[in-house]
This record gives C-alpha cells, sequence and structure tokens, in this order.
C-alpha cells in the first residue's frame, strides 16, 4: 500500500519543524504544504485542526493529527527505525518529562523574556535563565538529550537550538543564551544545528533573521 | 523481584489522583504518602522533584517520576493488562491530543472562570464554556472517552469529572450543567460512579468545605484589597 504522508506547516515555524526532523530522522518521504498562518489560513488546515486551527498538522492516508510533540509520538511509533525515544520505559519517561518542562516552562518563559518591555525585562530574563540552567543539568555530559543521537528532547528544544540565538542577534540582547552563562547548552546549540539531518529542516538563517529584525522594528514602532 | 511502587500525593489533588486512578486500573498495589503541600513540602518530595517541587511524584523501585501525564503513561509501559490507551497508534495519538486539550486549555479556562474577578467573569466563563463544547464533542456518543472503559481521557479529566461540580456547588455557579452539556454531564455521573474510580476520589464533604474556605478566603482577600 503506498504511504500517502503530509505535512501542513510553516516555513519559520518551530512546531512544524519538529515534525519534518522526525521525519527525516525516519527516512520518511511527505509532501509540504506551506500555510499563511498570519495571512489566510487554508480550508485544509481549518478543516483538519478544527480544534487549534494551527500548524504542524499531520496527515497520514489522509487521517490527521494535531500538536508536535503528539505527531512525534506517532511518528516514533508508526516508523520503526531509527528510534527517536529511548527503549527503556524509565528512560523514556525521563525523555517526556525533560519534553513537557522545554515545552510548557522554557518556550513560554523565553518568549516573554524576548518580548518584554524594558521595565519588566529583568524579571522576565532571570525567570528565563533559570529554566535554561535547569534545562542545561538535563544534559548530564551527554553530546544530546537524547545521547548519542538526537532525540524526542532535541528535537522539541529545537527553538533553543537555533531560533533563540538568531532572535537574540535580532533584537541586540544576547543576555539569554550565551557561551558564558550556559556553556553546555550553547556547546549543545552547535551539535545540534551542524548535525546532519538538522541542518536539513532548518529555516534559512538569513530570511529567519530578517523577519524577527522586522518584528522587533514592528514592536518598536508600536511603542 | 519485589516490587516498590510508591505514590507521593495530596488528598485534594485531581493530578495526583490520576496517577492513584492509573494503578487501581492496572490493579497495582502502591504505598501512599500524603504530603502537605500548602504547608510544609518534605525532603523527600523536594529530593525527588527538584525541578517542579510538586505532587504527584511517582516512585518505582526507589526511581522518581513527576508530572502526572508522564507517570500515567509509564504505569501504561510497566503494567501491561487494562489498557488506559488505545493500541492504534492512530487512536492513541488522538487519546493524547485529548489529554493535551484537557490539561493545556480545559483546565486553565475553568481555573481562571472560577477564579476571576467579577468584571473579567462573563469573559472568562465564555472561554470556559466553549472549551467544554470542543471536548464534549470529543465523547462523541460514547460511554467514556476511551470508550467502553476508562481511559487516559477520562482520566485526564478527572477535574471535570469530580471536582468541578463540587467547586460549582461551593462557588454558586454552574459552567458543567445537564442543560448546557447533556452529554458531557452524563460522562461525569458515569466517571464518578465507576467502581475503580469512585476508591480514588476524595472524599465528597472534605472537598466541599475545602472549596467553600478557599472561595471564602478569596472573597476576603478581594474584600480587603478594595478597602
Amino acid at each position: 500500500m503506498s504511504e500517502e504522508v503530509k505535512v501542513l506547516g510553516n516555513w519559520g515555524s518551530c512546531f512544524s519543524r519538529r515534525v519534518e526532523l522526525a521525519l527525516k530522522i525516519k527516512g520518511v518521504e511527505y509532501e509540504y504544504i506551506e500555510e499563511d498562518v498570519y495571512g489566510n489560513k487554508s480550508p485544509l488546515l481549518l478543516k483538519y485542526n478544527p480544534v487549534h486551527k494551527k500548524v504542524p498538522v499531520l496527515l497520514h492516508n489522509g487521517k490527521p493529527i494535531a500538536e508536535s510533540l503528539v505527531i512525534i509520538e506517532y511518528i516514533e511509533e508508526t516508523w520503526k527505525g531509527t528510534p527517536i525515544l529511548p527503549e527503556d520505559p524509565y528512560e523514556k519517561a525521563m525523555a517526556r518529562f525533560w519534553t513537557k518542562f522545554v515545552d510548557e516552562k522554557c518556550l513560554p518563559a523565553l518568549w516573554r523574556a524576548v518580548w518584554s518591555p524594558e521595565n519588566e525585562r529583568e524579571k522576565a530574563v532571570e525567570e528565563a535563565c533559570k529554566c535554561l540552567e535547569t534545562l542545561q543539568s538535563a544534559l548530564n555530559g551527554k553530546r544530546f538529550f537524547g545521547g548519542d543521537t538526537v532525540g524526542l528532547v532535541d528535537i522539541a528544544a529545537n527553538f533553543i537550538g537555533f531560533w533563540l540565538r538568531i532572535i537574540q542577534e535580532a533584537t541586540g540582547h544576547g543576555d539569554l543564551l550565551s557561551a558564558e552563562k550556559f556553556p553546555t547548552l550553547f556547546k549543545w546549540t552547535d551539535e545540534f544545528v551542524s548535525c546532519s539531518v538538522v541542518k536539513q529542516s532548518l529555516p534559512p538563517r538569513d530570511k529567519l533573521l530578517a523577519f524577527f529584525k522586522a518584528r522587533v522594528a514592528e514592536a518598536n514602532a508600536s511603542k | 523481584m519485589a516490587e516498590e511502587v510508591k505514590v507521593f500525593g495530596t488528598w485534594g489533588s485531581p493530578f495526583s489522583r490520576r496517577v492513584e486512578l492509573a494503578l487501581k486500573i492496572k490493579g497495582v498495589k502502591y504505598e501512599y504518602i500524603e504530603e502537605d503541600v500548602y504547608g510544609n513540602k518534605s525532603p523527600l518530595l523536594l529530593k525527588y522533584n527538584p525541578v517542579h517541587k510538586k505532587v504527584p511524584v511517582f516512585l518505582h523501585n526507589g526511581k522518581p517520576i513527576a508530572e502526572s501525564l508522564v507517570i500515567v503513561e509509564y504505569i501504561e509501559e510497566t503494567w501491561k493488562g487494562n489498557p488506559i490507551l488505545p493500541e492504534d497508534p492512530y487512536e492513541k495519538a488522538m487519546a493524547r491530543f485529548w489529554a493535551k486539550f484537557v490539561d493545556e486549555k480545559c483546565l486553565p479556562a475553568l481555573w481562571k472562570a472560577g477564579s476571576s474577578p467579577e468584571n473579567e467573569r462573563a469573559k472568562a466563563v465564555e472561554e470556559a464554556c466553549e472549551c467544554l463544547k470542543t471536548l464534549e464533542s470529543a465523547l462523541n456518543g460514547k460511554r467514556f472517552f476511551g470508550g467502553d472503559t476508562v481511559g487516559l481521557v477520562d482520566i485526564a479529566a478527572n477535574f471535570i469529572g469530580y471536582w468541578l461540580r463540587l467547586f460549582q456547588e461551593a462557588a454558586g455557579h454552574d459552567l458543567l450543567s445537564a442543560e448546557k452539556f447533556p452529554a458531557l454531564f452524563k460522562w461525569s455521573d458515569e466517571f464518578s460512579s465507576c467502581s475503580v474510580v469512585k476508591d480514588s476520589l476524595p472524599p465528597k464533604d472534605k472537598l466541599l468545605a475545602y472549596f467553600k474556605a478557599h472561595i471564602a478566603g478569596t472573597k476576603a482577600a478581594e474584600t480587603n484589597a478594595s478597602n
């Protein structure tokens, strides 16, 4: 039976890139459909993700799944080669714990710190840095969170691995993720982005930088 | 090998009760340790959950796991009888999607609706009702979200199945009513009267008294704040 795999995504979204990275790790061919999430969401997107109306959505033989981490667990179970999760149930639970920590604590804290008005910035940066410090501890001397190869936590932390340093360049604030403050986490970001399967799944650097510079300018103009 | 299973929880927390429910469904014996989360968190809790310092924490042969839904997935994988998740990968993904929806959208919206100041209440209630309506659609004529038996989504939605109606009674409002959400309301009856669930719920009177005191405390603080 021929397999039909499609991804509805957006070029700059770390969430839709997570799904693409998981598929690339597994060597699964898929059709990519770009969604204009800021302008016009397509009828297909609204049909396949009526609850959240967001990307990414995975379609496997016509059946849709939304929410990037739910999709990745599905990908892991459906295509057996090159595992993304550890086999041991306890280690699997640890991977899921840290993935949740990235999604529910780190990313919101980082986002708040990036877009904070000046008077709230110090506190927001402090909270974000606490998250980064805690996340760094999970690396525990390994090359990737997944050990020798990229795993679920690395995929979940892709925003930190690639997007964050570009945003820092766009905003001119380098006080979140730096080699001085978080040496092992910083080193991980280098390992992550230079890893060949990851490299192929990242948005173009210049385009992303320009995108964030424009958003920073917009935010400043409205002050 | 003798199995050592422990749960650090608190009697009123839906999150720690989720873990207890999963263990009861699987028929796994465990030792329960009550934590005083408002007063004094024990050194053990802080040792086993240094990141969040919260209940529940699950210990299996000395190895700790935190976060209720992570724990429930571990329980599912470790003890094979009475599955909590569907076997089919697509149905499993649907269950995880809805469990996430409950945790990330429904519960915060319900909490906000219950604790909003007067001037923000109408909007908060509207948003909470939208969540309940969406969740109700996932039932789709089934007895439980899990089908004929309690599954991951039912476990995740335990707050809605039991706590919410007591909270409403204490607060004098009603988000979840039989008129507004007949299928979801019926589900909450099915859920709380299901024998394995019943054994894992906090006592009604104690929880009601707790909510009444909490609401009185919030009102007093609001009154003081506006004086």
